[in-house]
């Protein structure tokens, strides 16, 4: 289907597709080393049972994991370093909007180059960890 | 032709036992005490054997999701949650997580082709991010029941839908309104069905706008990911053709459950032993699916998925009121 892309779409789609293939093969290869206990988790694997069927609120409480960006201090931990192609894959679309907006503020496009700072601004306050909910 | 009616067939049953055989075994070994989240019940098995289950699982649900048209995330959720001993926190974690890496990985190509449009998507994606990030902390601070009670009215909602909603592949935009205008939101691409150029513009943005705000709140909330909305409201009330409100709602989602994916993450909501497993299994079950999707019948496959949704949306329906 022959169709018609913009600059930006194509730059945007790139860089996806790049990021998209890097935290595939990083979510596939942390995981071996965290399943087969090359390193070892911050939870036993044997005891993690014991954890999913509890709400997050009781499993925070019960594992002493902390919230926010805390698990970046334990990436020689197989589970936690397991998180950094999930939290990489969660960046990709804001490191694809910062790369556009050179591109927008070239063709003086003011109402995207606001609308992408704002989605800029919301993506990295959802990501910067200082929301945080009440838990139940 | 006979032939090729057999093998539809057959696919087609031989898929729906197969996802019968997964959930009654699954359901059976994951014992209400295990639901209700007791400890002792599930230590019988394996560290892997529910991770592999899961595989499994959402392999099946992979196939199914791309021969229904839907996402993964709204058959993951309410399935997952309501037949295996995940607590519906880390399954909602989860199911934002598959949904993500599958917009994730259709986007690309979506938009080089030029069906995902950018400019139609970020004005919606806006609202529905900012919104999902308030769906997920109210998701995360009410209780589980009144959660999976929600949840699986939402389910039986969408089933609604399903049934209802008709599609309209170039939708008569008479005008476009002022918003759209100044927003230079229109396009062209080319329909080979037609064999033509299609001009496309839009109607009712504010309407849209607005709608995408209880859209993100859903998402965010359920961690269903949000195609089942965003395709009718692009496509029905704000008038883009079918084919760019299909591509566009996909790369919509990549932006939407990004938001609420990183309050799921920075809540300790995601677990990389329900994630992975799921990720990689929609994954599969989804190249797969495109293959079988040559050999089945859309309306067949789409009364399948409609009764799975409804069977899965009555049981958290249930579980949440107590009663399943």
């Amino acid at each position: 289907m022959a169709l018609k892309a913009t600059e930006e779409q194509v730059l945007y789609a790139n860089i996806l597709n790049k990021g998209m293939l890097i935290g595939l093969v990083g979510l596939v290869v942390t995981f071996i080393l965290y399943g087969t206990g090359i390193l070892k988790p911050l939870i036993p694997l044997d005891q993690i049972q014991n954890y999913w069927v509890m709400s997050v609120h009781d499993y925070l409480g019960a594992s002493g994991i902390h919230t926010g960006w805390a698990w970046l201090s334990h990436l020689g931990k197989g589970d936690m370093l397991n998180l950094l192609p999930i939290a990489f894959l969660s960046l990709l679309t804001i490191i694809c909007y910062l790369a556009i907006l050179p591109g927008l503020i070239r063709k003086k496009d003011t109402a995207y180059v606001v609308l992408a700072v704002l989605e800029v601004l919301v993506l990295v306050l959802a990501a910067s960890g200082v929301l945080k909910s009440g838990g139940h | 032709m006979l032939q090729k009616k057999f093998t539809s067939v057959h696919l087609l049953i031989s898929l729906f036992v197969l996802f019968s055989i997964a959930l009654i075994s699954t359901s059976a070994l994951a014992s209400p005490e295990a639901a209700a989240g007791t400890a002792e019940a599930v230590e019988q098995h394996a560290w892997w054997f529910w991770p592999l289950v899961l595989l499994i699982l959402s392999f099946v649900l992979g196939i199914f999701a791309v021969l229904g048209g839907v996402g993964g995330g709204v058959l993951y959720v309410p399935i997952v949650s309501g037949f295996l001993p995940f607590h519906l926190d880390f399954v909602r974690g989860a199911g934002l997580i598959v949904a993500l890496a599958g917009a994730l990985a259709a986007g690309p190509g979506l938009l080089r082709k030029g069906m995902a449009d950018l400019r139609l998507a970020i004005p919606m994606a806006l609202i529905a991010s900012a919104c999902a990030i308030g769906g997920a902390m109210i998701g995360l601070a009410l209780p589980t029941n009144v959660i999976q009670t929600l949840l699986g009215a939402t389910i039986l909602g969408i089933v609604v839908i399903m049934l209802l909603a008709k599609k309209s592949e170039f939708p008569e935009v008479p005008k476009p309104d002022a918003l759209s205008q100044s927003l230079r939101i229109m396009g062209i691409y080319h329909e080979p069905t037609l064999g033509k150029d299609v001009n496309w513009q839009i109607h009712r943005t504010p309407v849209g706008l607005g709608l995408f705000v209880i859209i993100g709140v859903m998402a965010g909330m359920f961690g269903l990911g949000a195609g089942w909305a965003n395709v009718p409201v692009l496509n029905l009330v704000m008038g883009a053709p079918i084919k760019i409100s299909v591509a566009t709602s996909k790369f919509l989602l990549s932006i939407t459950d990004t938001s609420a994916a990183w309050i799921y993450i920075n809540n300790g909501a995601v677990l990389p032993l329900m994630v992975v497993p799921s990720v990689v299994g929609i994954m599969l079950g989804s190249f797969i699916g495109v293959k079988v999707l040559a050999v089945t019948k859309p309306a067949v496959i789409r009364i399948l998925v409609i009764t799975v949704l409804s069977i899965s949306g009555l049981k958290a329906l249930l579980k949440g009121l107590g009663i399943g």
